[in-house]
């Protein structure tokens, strides 16, 4: 086993999250926050060259091979490290989230008892997402798919003492068991179709036989339609799309830091990555890509409407976040995967920013996180709140179509919806769909986004002083509120504050410092890479690790003369892409309308915020009582639904078999029913035993006698 | 009249009997259970020196000694018996006695 910066990458953060969580008794919560810290660091100090060598460098692609994980009948699995442009993409999300948010939780969870575990947990999950990221094969990608199930589950229950904590940890775990069968499915259908689980060897024999059929009982199915649809549940779960959505947003009961590393780094982005690395066989499975297509499409819709109405601020930034994991899988499911994986790299940086910054703000008004009791934060955070305007700048793509001006998510989230529209014209499934969505979700994103940020920063302090003080009057009652000062002091920590505008204070330098790396990261990596993921740098820099297809139905299309029209408009970049100089040139040239759109709904969706969060705050509070926003609010009454279809069905169905069928059937018939029959009969038998002496005595004589009077007659018998 | 063996015999059979019942037509007093065990010993020792004189044979009488001899011990440790239990649980009354009881 070659020691090597790559293994260490991977493996760090293992050895030190068994450190911290076998030895937390013997070393101390600070030695075990030092070493899960600095592991990560290490990770990413050493990911960095990596990455910056496929950008600027040589980019030479490898697989080390740690061991033989299984090798039985044909079956071969290997641990290995796989560097190429993909994996080193993700490596860097992945450990520099991980690395600020381990930062930022020696801040945040200051006062939390069990740091050590915390930390464990954290280092954990980030070894699970780099053994993920680094697969080589589909049973160490399901390895790290289900390490960082685990490490979810344990984070997001880490307040265990909480209710409400637990049920969401049980509530992501078994939701994202239901994606975890579908991917274990598809492991399982790729190996019996191609023999292999090597995704070289995988996409290689799906390639060699793109016809391949399944032969079900009654009817059959083609391989790669199914392989890839089956990974894709797996997806959807891992993911949070539209119907596996629903613990994402529970998943805000862990701690913030935790909420900033799912969201942003690892586990969600697992979905995205996966079916960028299968991107091979999704571009030879048309319905598979299209399901994955019109799934992101609904979600950036959904996730965004429900974002709208929702008043936590944690909640806000989660739906948000699925929402944009939508627009990812939109673009992976177009064939777009350049763009699917570049608006993954930034939305990391400027979604880790909202998350840690509404963090930042939650310590600072003292774990409130009801955006209805906050109001007027700006004065006292003041860093805080510029960081979190970049994070939204960035979030709701703010740049000038045409020019290289602009911030992350205006680079990547643009490259998805053109892309989207490019290959609609090309008569791609639901790309048309995802267009439209893509393009009224921009717009809802950037209405909730500011609703986010006027309700939070902006306007008085609605206190949380008052005790009695019941979320549904929230919006209502907070007119005729007395002056901050006054709220200050009454206040239960009024002293330290009294002269803010909202009782709040900036937070320590441990936890602003991550903040600006991200949002350096928030602003620049959108205009600094977009040329190396989508652009006309593109091809050298993934060097065929993604699937080289990108919205290339639309150009391959143009170039045997099937779909001639679709890009009638721009015959240039059809002809740039039939010689194959850029790997994504219909999303360059589309028609000035579609450039503008997003940014034009993001401007419109800003003003709706500004009339109704800042001028006009009584029509939102009119609306907040309107049953669409009750609809909103409810997620689309998602949750009552699945309690009442999926969770009572499966009670009920327990129920029987745990009343009828184990406690009257099994239990009645089996151990009880014995049990109860020997004991009636020993009932019975007990009553021999008397205990008087003369009792037995008197028996013995009988059966004396009886011996006796048997022995003579017998005798007699014989003697005749 | 002559006393023949049969005479012997149903006296001791009669003695048998008395000391049959006398055990578990019995529930008041233990001491008389222990008379009524020393009864069917005794009835037993008839019939052996009964037989004995009829078949000129002393090994009868032996066995009639030895069978004395057990009496006597068991006579000895079932009183010893029952004075520990009289201590122990203040009464020696048969029906008290039924700590086997299933």
């Amino acid at each position: 086993m070659a020691f090597s910066p790559e293994v260490l990458i991977v493996l760090g953060p293992l050895v030190a999250a068994a450190i911290a969580g076998l030895l937390q008794r013997y070393i101390g919560d600070k030695i075990a926050m030092a070493v899960t810290t600095a592991s990560v660091g290490l990770s990413l100090a050493l990911s960095l060259p990596i990455f910056a060598d496929f950008v600027w460098g040589e980019g030479h692609e490898r697989v080390i091979e740690l061991f033989r994980f299984i090798d039985v009948a044909g079956f071969t699995s290997i641990w290995s490290v796989r560097i190429d442009a993909l994996s080193a993409v993700m490596l860097v999300v992945v450990n520099t989230v991980s690395f600020l948010v381990h930062v930022y939780s020696i801040g945040y969870m200051a006062e939390d008892p069990h740091k050590a575990r915390f930390f464990s947990y954290l280092s954990f999950f980030t070894f699970s997402m780099l053994a993920l990221v680094t697969a080589n094969d589909f049973l160490q990608l399901f390895f790290g798919w289900e390490g960082v199930g685990v490490a979810s589950y344990l984070l997001i229950g880490f307040w265990y003492h909480k209710r409400s904590a637990n049920d969401a940890a049980i509530k992501a775990f078994v939701n994202n068991r239901v994606g975890d069968f579908g991917f274990a499915l598809g492991i399982m259908a790729a190996f019996m179709a191609y023999g292999s689980i090597q995704y070289d060897a995988v996409f290689a024999a799906a390639a060699a036989n793109p016809g391949m059929m399944f032969d079900f009982v009654l009817f059959q199915a083609p391989v790669v339609e199914t392989v890839a649809f089956l990974l894709f549940i797996g997806a959807m779960g891992k993911s949070a799309q539209f119907f596996l959505h629903v613990w994402l947003p529970d998943a805000m009961e862990g701690p913030t830091p935790v909420s900033a590393l799912i969201h942003a780094a690892t586990m969600v982005t697992a979905g995205v990555f996966m079916v960028a690395r299968c991107g091979d066989l999704f571009e030879l499975a048309p319905y598979a890509a299209g399901f994955v297509t019109i799934i992101g499409a609904t979600t950036a819709l959904f996730a965004a409407t429900v974002g709208l109405a929702q008043n936590d601020i944690k909640r806000v930034v989660a739906y948000s976040t699925c929402s944009q994991l939508g627009y990812m899988f939109f673009a992976a499911g177009v064939g777009a995967y350049g763009a699917a994986m570049f608006h993954l790299f930034t939305h990391a940086f400027f979604k880790a920013l909202l998350f840690l910054g509404a963090g930042s703000v939650i310590v600072g008004l003292h774990h409130e996180q009801d955006m209805r009791n906050m109001g007027g934060v700006r004065k006292p955070m003041k860093l805080t709140w510029a960081m979190m305007l970049i994070g939204t700048l960035a979030l709701i793509g703010i740049g000038i179509p045409g020019t290289q001006i602009g911030l992350a998510g205006f680079f990547s989230k643009d490259a998805a919806i053109e892309s989207a529209w490019a290959a609609g014209e090309a008569g791609r499934l639901g790309a048309q769909y995802a267009f439209w969505c893509g393009v009224i979700a921009a717009l809802l994103t950037s209405f909730y986004s500011w609703r986010l940020m006027f309700m939070t920063f902006e306007g008085r302090f609605r206190g949380a002083h008052h005790a009695e003080h019941s979320p549904g009057h929230g919006q209502e009652g907070h007119e005729e509120e007395a002056s901050p000062a006054a709220h200050a002091e009454a206040h239960g920590h009024g002293a330290a504050h009294a002269s803010g505008a909202a009782p709040a204070h900036e937070s320590p330098p441990v936890m602003t410092g991550p903040l600006l790396i991200l949002a350096v990261g928030a602003i620049f990596a959108g205009v600094l890479f977009a040329p190396y993921f989508i652009g006309d740098r593109s091809a050298e820099f993934w060097r065929g690790a993604i699937a080289v297809a990108e919205t290339s139905h639309a150009a391959e299309g143009a170039e045997h003369g099937t779909v001639a029209p679709a890009h009638g408009e721009a015959p240039t970049a059809v002809a740039e892409a039939a010689h194959g100089e850029a790997a994504e040139p219909a999303a360059h040239h589309p028609p000035m309308w579609v450039l503008w759109a997003p940014v034009v709904v993001t401007i419109v969706g800003f003003l709706f915020a500004v009339i109704f969060y800042l001028w006009n705050t009584s029509a939102a509070r009119a609306m907040a009582r309107g049953p669409v926003w009750a609809f909103l609010y409810n997620k689309w009454y998602f949750d009552e639904i699945y309690d009442f279809f999926l969770v009572k069905g499966a009670r009920a169905l327990g129920d029987l078999f745990w009343k009828v069928g184990d406690r009257r059937l099994i239990d009645g018939l089996g151990p009880d029913g014995v049990a109860a029959t020997s004991r009636f009969f020993s009932g019975l038998l007990r009553r021999v035993q008397t205990g008087f002496v003369y009792h037995y005595s008197f028996i013995m004589l009988i059966a004396a006698v009886a011996f006796g009077a048997y022995a003579i007659y017998a005798g007699m018998g014989a003697g005749q | 009249m002559e006393i023949t063996l049969a005479h012997y015999l149903f006296v001791a059979a009669a003695l048998f009997t008395i000391g049959a019942f006398g055990i578990f037509a019995n529930a008041k007093n233990v001491i008389i259970i222990l008379m009524s065990i020393e009864l069917i010993l005794l009835s037993v020792n008839i019939n052996l020196v009964a037989f004995s004189a009829f078949l000129q044979n002393l090994e009868g009488q032996v066995f009639a000694m030895l069978v004395l001899t057990v009496a006597a011990a068991e006579a000895a440790v079932g009183l010893a018996i029952l004075v520990t239990y009289f201590r122990n649980r203040g009464g020696i009354a048969v029906e008290d006695i039924n700590q086997m009881r299933g």
